[in-house]
């Protein structure tokens, strides 16, 4: 059988992905975002990039649960959508809600753990972003790509404590994306056990003799 | 042949590969669109919970219940600030109000759930007579009186509010405290069947709240009966409601059942979450942080820009007297 194209994939992300974004601006168009808009903007395009950057962050268990490839496809561009939509978070912190209130800002982020941990999430976002072109990664050699983009994980986990943090009273939404994003981690462990058994195996047999190989 | 038509020339053939590439084609559009509406669909539902949108209808004011106290304003009211009020609409579809539901949306959706006829508030503790008093008799006892207040509630927003109702201190004189009386608690109505989310477990239920008993007799200190003329809408804390202006809008005890007075300082819902997050007291103190964000400055609801917060929400003139001598930054 012919191996699936799938080059219709990675737009199809990118056009759903653009979805809440006109949803958010029809309504805010219409009056529909409710008394303070740019509080529920805030909050909806914040949420919209820690789901990105955790949807981003689950292809790889998908690929090892289900062995599919396809999610390794979009893994780039869902994170490119989670760094896009951070900093449009971001800018409508700094715009919207404090009236590029520069001073007050910069003392929001150094005095409350909340917006500092999701200040260097976004920070950490850039060289990701960066470098997530193929001639970064060619030009970085694999090996420290990949290390490089280990922040990945550090980014998620500081998202989902972001969220954690600003919550006033029910914690469920925050913890249920932080477990989404343990769970991928205890299925990475657990894949890289089984690889480094496997491999252990494969050498005893090679060191056993040819006949048994 | 005269009528048959000529072939096409070669070049309007289309190219078998392409014919065949056909099906593909149509296959892969149709992912495509499946694909990505499915994902925008499940991202703006993702997006939004929480933070849903207001009910697509504006709600509409209730009308005062038959058989009830006459319902008009009977006094000239006192502490009118004349700041462009915000819409009865924002007003009813912009509420804090977690036993109704956890958005600020979700309130105005289920507050038709609240019976605000027959209710009855219990007054009890250090007080001559304790009793239990109709709402109506309420309002036949001290009339209706408007008030226009600001409103700036611990999440840095405010409104201004025309509230219907009568001062506290109406009421508490007329109980007569006893001189163990030093605080004063309010209750809110504990009832899943009314108050649908007093079924989970975010907060303490029922909601209580208190005030020093010289807060309490302050004029400005206010039991809120309506808003706009109209009776409260469930989502405002109908029927009966406090309203402590120059505090934090959580002071705001809804949908009254019990009102005690008490020696002790009464432990507050609020308090009792976040003990270093929102203090007994919590008057509006631009100089106070909330430890996760600033109070300096507020948005009014309707406005883009925002607007400097002023000690006791700009009642200082009334208040401050109450809090000489204390340290404001330790109770907070």
């Amino acid at each position: 059988m012919a191996k699936p194209r799938l080059n219709w994939l990675v737009p199809a992300v990118i056009t759903g992905a653009l979805v809440p974004f006109a949803s958010i601006a029809l309504r805010l168009y219409r009056h529909r975002l409710g008394a303070n808009p740019v509080a529920t903007g805030l909050n909806q395009v914040g949420l919209l990039a820690l789901i990105f950057l955790v949807g981003s962050l689950c292809c790889t268990p998908l690929k090892i649960v289900f062995g599919w490839n396809w999610p390794l496809r979009i893994r780039k561009t869902l994170g490119l959508c989670g760094f896009f939509s951070a900093l449009l978070h971001f800018s409508v912190y700094l715009v919207l809600d404090q009236n590029l209130a520069l001073k007050a800002v910069l003392s929001d982020v150094l005095k409350r753990p909340f917006i500092l941990v999701g200040f260097v999430a976004l920070l950490l976002l850039v060289p990701l972003a960066l470098t997530s072109t193929r001639r970064a990664l060619q030009k970085l050699g694999f090996v420290r790509w990949q290390r490089l983009h280990r922040l990945a994980y550090v980014i998620g986990v500081l998202g989902a404590l972001h969220f954690y943090l600003r919550v006033k009273a029910d914690h469920t939404q925050p913890l249920l994306y932080a477990s989404v994003i343990a769970l991928g981690f205890a299925l990475r462990i657990a894949a890289s056990i089984q690889k480094a058994r496997l491999m252990r195996l494969r050498a005893g047999l090679r060191a056993a003799g040819p006949g048994l190989s | 042949m005269r009528n048959s038509p000529r072939p096409p020339p070669s070049s309007e053939i289309t190219a078998s590969d392409l014919y065949v590439r056909r099906r593909e084609f149509i296959k892969n559009g149709a992912l495509f669109v499946a694909t990505s509406a499915g994902l925008g669909a499940g991202l703006v539902n993702l997006s939004s919970l929480g933070s849903a949108d207001p009910p697509a209808k504006p709600p509409t004011p209730p009308k005062p219940p038959p058989g009830a106290a006459p319902w008009q304003i009977s006094k000239r009211g006192r502490f009118i600030t004349n700041e462009a009020q915000t819409s009865y609409e924002d007003v009813t579809t912009y509420n804090n109000y977690y036993e109704l539901g956890l958005s600020k949306s979700e309130p105005a959706e289920q507050g038709f759930r609240i019976k605000p006829r027959p209710w009855t508030v219990r007054i009890t503790g250090e007080v001559k007579t304790p009793q239990t008093v109709d709402i109506d008799t309420l309002i036949r006892w001290f009339g209706l009186e408007e008030r226009v207040y600001r409103m700036r509630c611990v999440e840095a927003w405010s409104m201004v509010i025309p509230w219907l109702g009568f001062p506290l201190a109406d009421l508490l004189t007329r109980l007569e405290p006893t001189s163990r009386a030093k605080y004063v608690r309010f209750t809110t109505l504990f009832d899943p069947e009314q108050l649908p989310n007093e079924e989970s477990h975010v907060l303490r239920w029922p909601y209580t709240e208190g005030l020093r008993i010289d807060e309490a007799m302050n004029p400005l200190a206010f039991m809120a009966l309506g808003l706009y003329g109209s009776p409260l809408p469930g989502q405002n804390g109908a029927p009966l409601r406090l309203v402590v202006p120059w505090k934090y809008g959580f002071k705001g005890a809804k949908s009254l059942v019990e009102i005690r007075l008490q020696e002790t300082e009464p432990e507050t819902t609020w308090s009792q979450a976040g003990p270093n997050e929102y203090g007994f007291y919590a008057n509006v103190n631009p100089a106070v942080d909330h430890p996760r964000w600033s109070q300096a400055s507020e948005r009014r609801i309707g406005e883009l820009e925002r607007r400097k917060t002023l000690p006791f929400n700009g009642y200082g003139e009334y208040v401050a007297e109450l809090y000489r001598g204390m340290n404001l930054e330790r109770y907070f």
